[in-house]
């Protein structure tokens, strides 16, 4: 009998190469012959390709590589163009937004103006793929849940680099294009607005980002219990419930007194997993805009706790006369 | 089975290769702020094995005798020590030579033929910093107490101290077409080898930009400072705490930086120190640019500067908080050592 219970894919099925249900315009934009593939079906389905990419998909990689491109560019340019320095110092490299002072407007090249080119085109290149995905679901007679919760995502990235700099006035409050530079900047964001850990939907956030990893884990690891009876075959057991589906089930009312159904689990998933990016880009579009300090903000509202004052009164020297400024 | 045992030793093989770059627990926890808020100061025990003998202090010599004539009276050109006894400004001559140039003897600073004559530059940045070293031990008591601080406190035995620093050239932009790193965005010394600004040290200890971000209000009331700017600021803490070998919770209640209320006092001693490195920049090193020869200067000219690990050298307190001034009371202030 098939084993499940293994890191990998133990027994890989495969049958006949096949490119899908027909369509009703057998267009160009379904390319690539299938081909198998051993190791892709350790992880996953051994059949790679057919790829659909499609005016939209074309359009989407076309910006998108721009975008990369300039990136990159900016990067390697910035280490004199030495290669192996671009490699050595890739995590600390990046492409700056402008400078505060130059408000939103458009910036000189070198001072935050390939960022712009480079946000824009990658913003144009995330929205022509979201629209791909969204065509493709509905080509497939499929729900659309997939596109919009990627566009919970975009929510976030365009609360970070387009909405919250436009409220703000600044394209200098965006994010860096950079591995640590990014970190850096969230970090800089919450010191700046007086500590994050106080925005309660920076609390939601993290609530359903744990939640989903929770929710993942206890999902995955039902299922992959019950393999040994067919429970993988959750599709099937919504209309038919089997002896894995009520295993799976019991084991949860056994634990916990409560259990998701084969269907509702994956709504929890949905929801836990949409609600991460929307609650944290409400969060974000508040800092600044409607709160400017959420330490302070916290304490206004009783939910920061005071704690004693263990040194005494410690006093800000630069209030006192005679403190040199 | 061949294949799983290879997959574990890649696994594991991998695990070490991430961990190659961490140090090795366990570490010492300090608790030294209310229960149950992370006011935790972390030692590594083994770092201070090593710190710790980086920080022994020479032992304190029998003090010279205060009284007999007058250095000024009885050496020529004496500009600045001339209020000791010749005892007492001998001592202090031996002193500064096994603190300063062991090696290089008197004939560091001084013409061996004529000690009196100031041909070595070496002898008026020498005076510079003995008035400086007065002057911190008189006017910056609110950072260094009663503790003081001497030549041996930055020294350490190198003619020149080990941790000092200079503007960093600004970056070659060539055209300036493409490739700004914007002050940052590559590994920076200063900032612990993190991709913050590289130079938050001429902005703030040499220039009197505005260090703090926080806005005063929980909603937006014109604070206009940028995340940029609390970049630069994080920079600068970085280098505060990696100098002191301390966390942010040495100074800061992290549940906000800004709050005073909620600090420890050492946040108050570091504010002064901040003030007291820009004073001793602008007032002692910057004055002595045109001293210094060409090859002790920076890349762009400019004079070596102190920063918080020219005394601190990773110490919470430098020497860990030997007072050192004491043994050595001609270092003490004297109203006539500050005319600057």
């Amino acid at each position: 009998m098939a084993d499940y219970q293994n890191l990998f894919t133990a027994v890989q099925v495969t049958g006949p190469l096949h490119d899908g249900i027909a369509q009703h315009k057998p267009a160009l934009s379904r390319s690539g012959r299938p081909f198998l593939q051993h190791l892709a079906g350790r992880l996953g389905n051994a059949q790679i390709g057919p790829i659909y990419l499609g005016v939209l998909g074309t359009w989407s990689l076309i910006f998108g590589t721009i975008a990369f491109n300039i990136m990159g560019m900016n990067m390697l340019a910035s280490v004199n163009w030495d290669p192996v320095q671009f490699i050595r110092q890739l995590f600390w490299l990046s492409l700056d937004p402008p400078a505060p002072g130059n408000g939103l407007k458009f910036a000189p090249l070198n001072q935050g103006g390939w960022w712009q080119i480079a946000g824009l085109f990658l913003t144009i290149s995330i929205l022509l793929w979201w629209a791909n995905v969204y065509r493709r679901a509905r080509a497939l007679q499929m729900g659309t849940h997939i596109a919009w919760a990627f566009a919970a995502a975009i929510w976030l990235f365009l609360v970070l680099g387009l909405f919250r700099p436009v409220l703000m006035g600044s394209w200098g409050e965006a994010v860096p294009f950079g591995i640590f530079p990014h970190l850096d900047w969230t970090a800089a964001f919450s010191l700046r607005y007086g500590n994050l850990f106080y925005n309660p939907f920076h609390a939601l956030s993290i609530a359903f980002l744990y939640g989903s990893v929770l929710l993942f884990a206890m999902h995955g690891g039902t299922i992959l219990a019950v393999g040994r009876y067919g429970g993988e075959r959750e599709i099937e057991q919504i209309i038919d419930r089997g002896t894995a589906t009520e295993r799976a089930a019991l084991f949860w009312r056994w634990t916990m007194g409560f259990n998701a159904t084969m269907e509702s689990i994956h709504r929890w998933a949905w929801w836990f997993a949409v609600l991460c990016p929307l609650t944290g880009g409400i969060g974000i579009l508040l800092t600044g805009t409607a709160v400017d300090n959420w330490y302070l903000w916290a304490v206004k509202h009783d939910f920061a706790p005071p704690y004693p004052h263990v040194w005494g009164d410690i006093v800000d020297p630069a209030t006192l006369q005679g403190a040199k400024p | 089975m061949t294949s799983r045992l290879s997959i574990i030793s890649m696994l594991l093989a991998l695990g070490c290769a991430m961990l190659a770059g961490c140090v090795r627990p366990p570490m010492d926890s300090v608790q030294h702020g209310f229960r149950g808020t992370g006011m935790v100061e972390v030692y590594n025990p083994r770092h201070l094995e090593t710190q710790d003998a980086l920080n022994t202090v020479p032992p304190a010599p029998p003090p010279p005798s205060p009284d007999g004539p007058r250095a000024s009276a009885s050496y020529q050109n004496v500009q600045v020590l001339g209020d000791l006894s010749v005892a007492q400004f001998v001592g202090l001559m031996t002193y500064i030579t096994a603190w300063v140039s062991p090696k290089e003897g008197c004939a560091y600073c001084h013409n061996v033929q004529n000690f009196a004559e100031d041909s070595k530059y070496t002898k008026i940045v020498a005076r510079k910093m003995i008035e400086m070293t007065r002057h911190i031990n008189g006017n910056w008591k609110n950072h260094v107490t009663e503790t003081g601080v001497t030549c041996y406190t930055c020294h350490r035995g190198n003619p020149v101290p080990t941790n000092v620093w200079f503007t960093p050239l600004e970056q070659d932009k060539r055209a300036d077409f493409i490739g700004d790193l914007a002050g940052q965005n590559t590994p920076a010394p200063l900032a612990n080898m993190s991709s913050l600004p590289t130079d938050a040290l001429t902005p703030f200890l040499l220039e009197d930009k505005p260090i703090r971000v926080n806005g005063p209000t929980p909603l937006p009331s014109g604070n206009r400072h940028s995340i940029k700017q609390a970049e630069w600021t994080y920079s600068l803490m970085t280098h505060m705490a990696t100098s002191l070998g301390v966390n942010c919770t040495y100074c800061h209640n992290t549940r906000s930086f800004q709050s005073w209320e909620s600090s420890p006092p050492q946040r108050v001693t570091a504010y002064h120190g901040i003030r007291m490195a820009r004073d001793v920049n602008n007032e002692y090193m910057v004055p002595l640019t045109e001293v210094f020869p060409i090859e002790r200067k920076g890349p762009a000219g400019d004079v070596l500067k102190v920063n918080c690990a020219t005394c601190h050298q990773g110490a919470y307190k430098p020497l860990y908080g030997y007072p050192m001034l004491k043994d050595y009371p001609e270092l003490a202030s004297v109203i006539a050592a500050d005319k600057k």
